[in-house]
């Protein structure tokens, strides 16, 4: 299958400051792929360059085959490329339909009479939680009541809704606890099903290794290389993010 | 990782993650009134009204008259309650609006008596000038990232010095009078400063069901227009602000800014509107106090901004932006009119009305907060 989105031979540098060395990543349609690595490896900025944030020095961005020059968050999400920031762009004080429809306000009626659809917006909202197995309450509570785990699979819902078919989610489950963490990682298998691909970062190991497909380990700016899965293990994954080092030698040290 | 799978597949159930019975149930009216932010507001003005009925029942405060004044009064505060509350709402502050006044009547009163403009047009004319400078107000607020607050207390200061020497250079003193003379035969006086449905009054005192002269005239010739402009802007702020499109921008810029910018909300274009309309209220009270008396002073409207910023928040808008409503300003002027024109019938010091104020506030924030922290808190 071919890749949705990939990036060849890219390179991104801040002034003097080498972020990414000659990087090779791609994402098929239908798979998690799982970008791992240390904090400072670089994980942050090959998200904010694949989500238009960072134009990239050198290299190319590669959508459908053709080469695509992305410059701002908006061109990303207009080829369907979402991101899910840790910040999840959510307003705690609105109500979840508001939230869900935020900046692409459903409405009916023209010009000056121009309204929300509240009704069919609520029914949209309920629809698309519950396809994915998510029961809310009342459309109308406001995301402060909801859990970090439901935020999360609401913001991911919404990208989804909003036509993406590539997601990236950046330390989706970091600030949960394990149920939590686990409603949102069954959130990612469904996307999975569904034809998106999934570009997924942590370092949270357990968590890649339960939903991933392919994993990249990033060292320092540069690949050590993409694996499927079953071609390295767990203890390999963390050697490679650990630079190298494993961690008995602190206990060397100690 | 085996444990995490498992646990992943179970929660695949059936219904889907954390559906219980009780999550389904319909939420009661009580708990969805205590979900609204007027529900302190309309607790305190029921409360005002219980407590003026044993103080002040038979002097005359629940008369037709009594009640027509203090609508009066509130009205003039709710007319910028209602555009404070969005700003508000959208996390920014207008303190100038009080000068605005005093600036916008200073425009109507020399386009008309000096220039001999028709009042419409002077009015109309108070409504651009004063609407660019609202968006000036915006501008550098959001230009600059300086503090609402300041920059809205700096144009206070330079609109009401403006006015004030403007008039005095012009006409040699700081009062326009006879703003009216000119056009005498103007809509735009009954408009603003006119009362509705006078012949229903007339007609109802005819039959005795409302007080009466010796002539057989009604005590109140009628409806106020500016008691049906506040009714009017409060419906329409509610209907802007819970219905549409720009009233879903409102929220979240106030509520989590940055999380508007990155769904693609235009939050400087918001503010800005935002401001423009603050300052169109102003020109609104202005021509209405103009209309009603003929003549325009450079001190009018000193220290109304924080009478509406009082009005705002003992109806429920939180200080930091993201909740609140125009309704809950409505009732926060109701009271605030409410109480200023009660305190006189009680024949008590009505100095103390600015305590009642201050004790008023304190409890509408502390109560905000505490509805605040049940609307965020994860259940």
């Amino acid at each position: 299958m071919s890749p949705i989105v990939e990036l060849r031979n890219v390179s991104k540098s801040f002034g003097s400051v080498l972020a990414l060395k000659d990087l090779d990543f791609d994402v098929e349609p239908g798979e998690v792929h799982c970008l791992l690595g240390d904090n400072g490896a670089g994980k942050s900025t090959v998200i904010k360059v694949l989500a238009g944030v960072h134009v990239i020095s050198k290299g190319e961005y590669v959508i459908d085959g053709t080469a695509v020059c992305i410059s701002s968050p908006r061109s990303a999400l207009d080829h369907g490329i979402a991101t899910v920031y840790q910040d999840l762009a959510m307003v705690p004080l609105l109500s979840i339909t508001r939230n869900f429809f935020l900046g692409r306000e459903l409405t009916k009626g023209r010009g000056l009479f121009s309204r929300l659809d509240v009704a069919k917006a609520n029914e949209i909202v309920v629809g698309q939680l519950s396809g994915m197995g998510i029961d809310i309450r009342d459309p109308s509570q406001t995301v402060g009541t909801l859990s970090g785990g439901e935020r999360q699979c609401l913001a991911i819902a919404r990208a989804v809704y909003f036509g993406a078919r590539v997601l990236i989610l950046d330390e989706p489950t970091s600030a949960l606890g394990v149920h939590q963490a686990s409603i949102v990682l069954k959130y990612i298998v469904q996307a999975r099903k569904r034809g998106l691909g999934v570009i997924f970062i942590s370092h949270n190991i357990n968590h890649a290794f339960a939903v991933g497909d392919r994993f990249t380990l990033l060292n320092r700016g540069t690949s050590k290389g993409t694996y499927r899965r079953g071609e390295i293990s767990r203890d390999q994954v963390l050697h490679v993010m650990a630079g190298g080092e494993s961690l008995e030698t602190v206990d060397e040290d100690a | 990782m085996g444990v995490l799978q498992e646990s992943i597949k179970a929660s695949i159930g059936p219904k889907g993650v954390g559906s219980d019975s009780a999550r389904s149930e319909r939420l009661s009216i009580l708990a969805r009134l205590l979900k609204r932010p007027e529900l302190g507001a309309l607790s305190g003005a029921i409360l005002v009204y219980i407590i003026f009925y044993f103080l002040a029942g038979s002097s005359g405060m629940f008369t037709l008259r009594g009640m027509i004044e203090i609508l009066q009064v509130s009205a003039e505060i709710g007319i910028l309650a209602t555009t404070a509350s969005l700003l508000m709402i959208a996390g920014e502050f207008d303190l100038s609006m009080g000068s605005m006044i005093g600036f916008a009547g200073v425009i109507i009163g020399l386009a008309s008596t000096v220039y001999h403009l028709p009042l419409y047009l002077a009015i109309l004319l108070a409504f651009f000038i004063c609407a660019a400078i609202g968006a000036l107000n915006g501008w550098l607020t959001v230009r600059t990232g300086v503090p609402s607050f300041i920059v809205t207390l700096a144009s206070m200061l330079i609109l009401r010095g403006e006015a004030i020497s403007e008039t005095r250079a012009i006409n040699g003193y700081t009062q326009i009078s006879k703003i009216t003379e000119g056009d005498p035969d103007s809509s735009a006086i009954s408009l603003f400063g006119g009362n509705a449905a006078q012949s229903v009054f007339s007609w109802m005192a005819h039959h005795h069901w409302i007080d009466a002269n010796e002539a057989g005239d009604p005590s109140v010739g009628g409806i106020p227009a500016s008691i049906l402009w506040w009714v009017a802007l409060t419906a329409l702020a509610t209907w802007v602000l819970m219905r549409t499109r720009f009233g879903n921008w409102i929220f979240a810029v106030g509520g989590d800014k940055t999380s508007a910018i990155n769904v693609g909300v235009p939050v400087n274009r918001v503010k800005v509107v935002l401001f423009m309309l603050t300052a169109m209220s102003a020109v609104l009270f202005a021509a209405i106090q103009i209309m009603q008396v003929g003549s325009a002073d450079t001190l009018r409207g000193t220290q109304k901004e924080f009478d509406a910023i009082i009005a705002v928040v003992i109806g429920g808008t939180l200080l930091t932006g993201g909740y609140g409503s125009p309704i809950g300003a409505f009732l926060g002027a109701l009271i605030y009119g409410t109480v200023q024109m009660g305190i006189v019938y009680t024949r008590s010091d009505a100095d103390r009305f600015k305590v009642f104020l201050g004790v008023m506030v304190l409890l509408a924030v502390l109560f905000n907060n505490y509805i605040r922290r049940r609307a965020t808190q994860a259940r």
